[in-house]
C-alpha cells in the first residue's frame, strides 16, 4: 500500500498533491491518502474524488498552523498503524521541512525529489540536474516527488467518492517547540506561480529594467504570468517571489516562454515539465533550445512586439 | 553564542561531469572542488550573528582528506576553528550517514545553533540539515530569510523568517539550541582575505573518525539524461516567425 500526505494551504489543495496521487496510482497496488490539519473537511473531500482504497483525516486545533513537529507528531503513529510499504509526498518547501523529522521517526530512509518510479527504486537528479541516478532503497521508505514529474489530470477518478475517517491521534500541543506566525505575503502582487497555467519568464537578454514591461505586455496577452531566471531578481528588476529555478519555484505550466534566457541548468530544474516550452534567443546554442519545443534565435526585442502584435490582431 | 555551520565540499559547478565505469558515482580523481555554495550563505550568516551578538563560529565538515581545502576557506573567512569527520566513504554516502557523522562531532561542542544550507549541489537530498535537528535533539526551522536571536539571558530564543511557496512567508519561534537551513542568497558573501588566509593556518581543525553507518539507498545507475526533445526552430523574420509560433501553439500544442 502507498499512503500519499496531501498538501494544502488556506483551505486550498496544492495541486501537487494530485500529481503526487497519480504517481501513486501508476505505481500499482493500494493507494490510500492521509490529510493533516484543522478543519480540513473539504480538502478530504477533494482529494477523495480519486479513486483510492480510503481517505484517512487528521484533524486537530493544534495543526491549523503548520509545524514540523506537529505534522511529526500526527503522521508518525499513523504510518505505524497504516503500515504502508511506501510514503509519496509532493517535493515541496513544507515536504522539505518535515519530511526527513518524520522519516528518522519511523526508522525509514527517504528518497528526495523523485522523477519516477523504476520497479522497487526511483529516478532522481544529481549534480543539479546534470546527471540523472536510479537509486535503489531498503525496505519500506518514504518518497518524495519534483513537481511537474506527474501530471495532476492523470489522476484515476473513483467510480463513486472514497471511503473518508478520521484517525483518532492526539497532538500532544506542548511537545509542538515552533512557534508559528500566520503566513504572510510580502508583495502586494505575490502570485503563486505553481498554480499558473502560463508563464512567460526573463533572463539576462532582456537588458534592463525599462525593459520588463515589454514582457509584461507578452504575458498579457497570452494570458500568462510574469517569472524570471535568477539574476533578473537578485537585480531586484521583479520581486523575488517571481523566480523560478533551483531556488526559486518549480513550475509545470501548460506554455512556459523563456525570453534571452541562456538556460542554467538552475534555472531548468525549475520549469523543465512544463508541457509546452518556447525559447526565444539571440544565441542558437543556448542550452535552453534543448529543451524547447519551439524555438526562435532572434533578438527578442523584435520577436516580441511581432508576437504581442499577431496575438492582439 | 556558540554557533556551528556544515559545510560540504563538492565539485565545482563548472567541472566537466564524467561518470566512472561502474556508473556509480563520477570519475571525480582529477575534478576540482569547491565550498557547496549553499552552505557559503550559512556560513556568512554565522558569521554575521557572530558580529552581532559575540560568541563562537565552529564550522564541521564531513568528508575525505581533500575537504581540508573548503575548510581552510572557511576559517578564511572568519569561522574559529573547525570540526572535521574524516572518512573517504563520506564523499559519497547518503542523508542518514552524513548526519550521524555530524551528530558525532557537533554534540559535544554543546552549541546555541546550528546553521546548514539548504542541499549540496552533488547528490541533492536536502535532508541532512533535518535529520541532523533530530539526531541533536534541537528544534529546527528550513529555508531561512532572516535570523533574529533574543540574546537575552535566560530567554534563549530565535525568531527566523521562512520562505514558503508561491511569494509567502511565515515567522516562526524556536527555543534554542535550534537547527536552521539557510536560503541561499540571504545575505551578501565576503571573500577571504589575505590577512584570513593566514590566520586560518593557526585554527585548529579537530579531526573526528566516524563510526561506519549502513546506507540505506544506494546509487544502482548514474548517467546523463536523455535529450528528451526535438526542437522545433521556427526561422524567417520576426513578423513571420511570431506568426508561425501563434499558429503552432494554437492548433498544434493547444497552448493558447
Amino acid at each position: 500500500m502507498i499512503l500519499v500526505i496531501a498538501e494544502h494551504r488556506d483551505g486550498a489543495l496544492n495541486r501537487a498533491t494530485l500529481e503526487t496521487v497519480a504517481a501513486a496510482q501508476q505505481s500499482g497496488g493500494s493507494v490510500k491518502i492521509a490529510v493533516v490539519g484543522s478543519g480540513v473537511g473539504d480538502i478530504a473531500r477533494q482529494v477523495a474524488a480519486a479513486a483510492v482504497a480510503e481517505v484517512i483525516v487528521i484533524d486537530d486545533p493544534a495543526l491549523r498552523l503548520y509545524t514540523a513537529d506537529g505534522f511529526v507528531l500526527a503522521l508518525a503513529p499513523l504510518v505505524e498503524a497504516e503500515k504502508p510499504d511506501r510514503v509519496f509526498l509532493p517535493h515541496t518547501y513544507q515536504t522539505r521541512d518535515f519530511a526527513p523529522a518524520l522519516a528518522a521517526r519511523v526508522g525509514r530512509p527517504l528518497v528526495t525529489d523523485c522523477v519516477a518510479v523504476k520497479g522497487a527504486g526511483y529516478v532522481r537528479p544529481m549534480f543539479q540536474g546534470k546527471l540523472q541516478a536510479e537509486v535503489s532503497v531498503d525496505g519500506p521508505h518514504i518518497a518524495t516527488f519534483q513537481i511537474g514529474a506527474y501530471r495532476a489530470d492523470q489522476v484515476t477518478a473513483g467510480p463513486a467518492p472514497a471511503a473518508t475517517r478520521t484517525a483518532s491521534i492526539a497532538i500532544d500541543a506542548s511537545k509542538i517547540r515552533q512557534r508559528p506566525e500566520p503566513p504572510f505575503k510580502e508583495a502586494k502582487q505575490a502570485v503563486d506561480l505553481s498554480q499558473a497555467e502560463r508563464i512567460v519568464a526573463v533572463g539576462r537578454g532582456i537588458k534592463g529594467q525599462e525593459h520588463v514591461q515589454l514582457a509584461q505586455q507578452l504575458a498579457q496577452a497570452m494570458g500568462a504570468e510574469l517569472a524570471a531566471s535568477r539574476p533578473i531578481c537578485d537585480a531586484g528588476w521583479l520581486p523575488m517571489d517571481r523566480q523560478i529555478g533551483s531556488s526559486g519555484q518549480t513550475v509545470a505550466p501548460k506554455l512556459y516562454v523563456a525570453l534571452g534566457i541562456s538556460g542554467a541548468i538552475q534555472h531548468l530544474v525549475g520549469m523543465k515539465g512544463s508541457r509546452t516550452i518556447v525559447a526565444i534567443n539571440k544565441d542558437p546554442e543556448a542550452p535552453i533550445f534543448e529543451i524547447a519545443d519551439y524555438g526562435i534565435a532572434g533578438d527578442l526585442f523584435e520577436v516580441v512586439p511581432a508576437l504581442i502584435a499577431e496575438l492582439t490582431k | 553564542m556558540k554557533i556551528a555551520v556544515c559545510i560540504k565540499q563538492v565539485v565545482t559547478r563548472e567541472w566537466q561531469l564524467r561518470v566512472n565505469e561502474q556508473k556509480t558515482w563520477i570519475r571525480d580523481h582529477d575534478a576540482s572542488f569547491e565550498l557547496n555554495e549553499p552552505d557559503a550563505y550559512a556560513l556568512e550568516e554565522a558569521l554575521r550573528l557572530k558580529e552581532k551578538h559575540g560568541g563562537e563560529v565552529i564550522v564541521c565538515s564531513a568528508g575525505p582528506a581533500r575537504a581540508t581545502q573548503v575548510i581552510r576557506e572557511a576559517l578564511a573567512r572568519g569561522a574559529d576553528r573547525a570540526v572535521h569527520v574524516e572518512s573517504d566513504a563520506l564523499a559519497t554516502a547518503d542523508a542518514n550517514a552524513v548526519a550521524d557523522a555530524l551528530a558525532g562531532a557537533i554534540q559535544p561542542e554543546q552549541v546555541d545553533l546550528v546553521l546548514t544550507g539548504l542541499q549540496s549541489d552533488d547528490q541533492g537530498f536536502g535532508q541532512v540539515g533535518v535529520l541532523l535537528a533530530g539526531r541533536l535533539g534541537m528544534p529546527h526551522a528550513t529555508i531561512i530569510m532572516e535570523v533574529q536571536v533574543d540574546a537575552a539571558p535566560g530567554q534563549g530564543a530565535v525568531r527566523v523568517k521562512r520562505e514558503l511557496e508561491g511569494g509567502w512567508f511565515q515567522w516562526v519561534g524556536l527555543p534554542m539550541p535550534a537547527l536552521l537551513t539557510i536560503q541561499s542568497g540571504i545575505n551578501q558573501l565576503r571573500y577571504a582575505t589575505l590577512k584570513g588566509i593566514m590566520a586560518a593556518k593557526k585554527k585548529e581543525i579537530r579531526k573526528v573518525v566516524p563510526a561506519a553507518a549502513p546506507a540505506a539507498q544506494r546509487i544502482a545507475s548514474l548517467y546523463f539524461p536523455e535529450k528528451g526533445k526535438k526542437t522545433q526552430m521556427l526561422a524567417g523574420a520576426p513578423a513571420e516567425a511570431a506568426k508561425e509560433l501563434i499558429t503552432r501553439l494554437r492548433e498544434e500544442a493547444r497552448a493558447l
